[in-house]
């Protein structure tokens, strides 16, 4: 009932943007809105892990930085006509380079999680830690590929035969796929997959006694988690146009997962809430000194240290303690 | 052969280095059952106070003496205020307000000392070359650094094994609730341990300004590296943390110096230098996978542990 009505207002929210910035004669809105969406959809994806089954990863930027690096390689390959490994071809068209980075994702997801799985707890945080600094050593070392300094991506892809590079269609795209994604999460969520996770989260050891294969449903989670964050990244090289490593610094983990605090964690649209209050947080505050950081820093740590269970968790009350 | 004994040197000197902050990162983690993203903070803070003092009064000791007050007295600070309230917490709040804590750590050192590396300077006495053998000569401050951490290693050995603090520590790491209801002040030994995690980083720290630039970051990248040591070692023992910070202090010198002239015989010197760099930033990681397929507790599993 409440994820209903929340689900109308933030549609109908997200649908006015555009006029709203028209009205108040501030384009720099769109863009914004563009980020906060686009990092929904990450936060949504770690979320599925820490809130649905109680896994905290803290290397999820490793899969979201690989999405954006197939949009922009992809780009590169296609003006420049070379192969990618030899054999494919580049392209601009988001309708094949979205699904690739939610392969290339949710595939690298799915072998790191093979191996982080093995362990549980404090260990697995440290663990997708280390890997995700794995993966940014890798493409840090990508000279072909810009290497340190990223690469650009001169025009936004096009979908179908629609153009990305006007702001407002790459922006109603993006807000498109998170609802998508978030519909998608409330299906798994609800679903028996989504149930077993929940009663990992619960208490492993019962369901390994109920006779429930457990490791295998936290990899797929893992995976899935994966696809989503190559997806969101794919957008994000859309719309910055530029991909560098630091999309998958480890600073940018700590901020999804932050941004699934802020949210509430678990909660089927905490993500987006998260997204909204962590990027207008720190919009404003950088806009207002050049020193943000430990201001964003005092209000998250306010926010975790306050009893409850984020933003989402105070307003409806119904989300569980973190 | 002297090339490589050289490396050999270099590389348990890196490995001592890593030994002082996972050391305190498993003992917290061990007796507080809490992650600490913020210890790398603490290493930059024992480091940049160190270094200032030392800049100032122009003595690497008085130096030393000031990193290792301050980091202890910022730790303590951090316990009291911020850990305590989250022990009974989920370990995701513990990664959200220990992160919060190193933006806050970092922002404030950006605000105090400016986004400019400070440089220290090795001590006058130790500025020279020892002759190990005849053809190795080996910079004394190094040596010093391999000995502090020898030291270091030693002394918590003897304080964990047998002293009736060590003693103490070691029932709280196997059962946390039991020692609590025989009567002794844990959150008094919680706070001693975390200290002395604090102490240990800002050590390092501070043995690491002459060779490092110390700018804000260096936490955070000193922070991974010993999350790898901690996992290889395996969580909660300091043994483990020692064979763990040797073997990635061995691996990650040797593959730097050997991996891109291994690959020259068989590939263009400009791609075996790349192709080498690449290899060797990710080899400790790389072992990390290794040892997680082989023994996923890591390899000197402590007593008791329990993830």
């Amino acid at each position: 009932m409440l994820n209903g009505f929340l689900l109308v207002a933030s549609i109908g929210v997200g649908v006015s943007v555009p006029v709203i910035a028209k009205a108040i004669g501030d384009p720099a809105l769109i863009p914004l809105a563009t980020r906060i969406v686009i990092a929904a959809i990450a936060a949504a994806s770690l979320n599925l892990l820490v809130g649905f089954g109680g896994l905290v990863s803290l290397g999820h930027a490793a899969f979201f930085g690989l999405g954006g690096y197939t949009v922009a390689i992809s780009y590169s390959n296609a003006i420049s006509g070379e192969r990618f490994w030899g054999f494919l071809p580049g392209t601009q068209q988001l309708l094949v380079t979205a699904p690739l980075a939610m392969l290339v994702g949710g595939s690298a997801a799915a072998v790191i999680g093979a191996m982080a799985m093995r362990t549980r707890g404090v260990q697995f945080i440290m663990i997708t830690l280390a890997f995700a600094q794995m993966i940014f050593f890798i493409v840090l070392s990508l000279k072909a590929y810009g290497g340190e300094d990223g690469l650009s991506i001169r025009q936004r892809n096009n979908l179908g035969s629609f153009s990305l590079s006007d702001d407002t269609i790459m922006y109603f795209v993006s807000l498109s796929i998170m609802i998508a994604c978030f519909a998608a999460m409330g299906r798994l969520k609800n679903s028996h997959f989504g149930r077993v996770l929940d009663g990992i989260r619960q208490n492993e050891r019962r369901m390994i006694a109920l006779g429930v294969e457990t490791f295998s449903y936290k990899v797929a989670a893992f995976t899935i988690a994966g696809m989503g964050a190559g997806l969101s990244g794919a957008l994000f090289a859309n719309l910055m146009r530029f991909v560098s490593p630091d999309m998958l610094h480890w600073t940018k983990s700590g901020e999804l997962l932050i941004m699934v605090i802020l949210g509430g964690v678990g909660n089927l649209f905490g993500p987006l809430a998260g997204a909204i209050v962590f990027i207008c947080l720190e919009t404003l505050f950088s806009s207002l000194t050049e020193y943000w950081q430990p201001l964003v820093g005092a209000v998250i740590l306010f926010i975790v240290l306050m009893p409850g269970n984020g933003l989402v968790g105070l307003v409806g009350g119904r989300g569980r303690g973190a | 052969m002297i090339l490589f004994l050289e490396q050999t040197l270099n590389g348990l000197q890196f490995g001592l280095t890593l030994f002082l902050p996972a050391a305190g990162l498993t003992l917290v983690f061990g007796i507080m059952g809490i992650i600490n993203l913020a210890h790398g903070s603490l290493y930059m803070v024992g480091a940049m106070a160190g270094a200032l003092a030392a800049t100032r009064w122009g003595s690497f000791l008085v130096g030393t003496g000031i990193a290792l007050v301050a980091s202890a007295i910022i730790g303590v600070i951090i316990e009291a205020a911020i850990l305590r309230r989250l022990y009974d917490r989920a370990h995701l709040s513990q990664v959200g307000a220990t992160f919060a804590l190193i933006l806050i750590i970092d922002g404030l050192a950006t605000v105090i000392v400016g986004r400019q590396p400070l440089f220290v300077g090795v001590p006058q006495a130790l500025n020279t070359a020892i002759t190990l053998v005849p053809g190795l000569s080996y910079p004394a401050y190094r040596l010093l650094v391999i000995g502090v951490g020898v030291l270091v290693a030693l002394g918590l050995y003897l304080i964990v094994g047998y002293t009736r603090v060590g003693m103490l520590i070691r029932a709280g790491a196997t059962d946390r609730e039991m020692v609590r209801a025989l009567g002794i002040d844990i959150r008094l030994i919680y706070t001693i341990v975390f200290a002395l995690g604090a102490l240990l980083a800002g050590l390092a720290g501070m043995m690491a300004s002459p060779i490092l630039a110390v700018q804000v970051g260096m936490g955070e990248h000193i922070l991974i590296v010993t999350f790898v040591v901690v996992v290889i070692g395996g969580m909660g023992s300091i043994r483990g943390a020692f064979v763990g910070a040797m073997l990635v202090g061995l691996v990650d010198t040797l593959t730097h110096a050997y991996a891109p002239t291994m690959l020259k015989r068989f590939m263009a010197a400009s791609d075996a230098d790349a192709l080498g760099a690449g290899f060797s930033s990710i080899a400790i990681y790389l072992l990390m996978a290794l040892v997680l397929i082989v023994k996923p507790q890591g390899l000197v599993a402590a007593p008791g542990f329990q993830s």
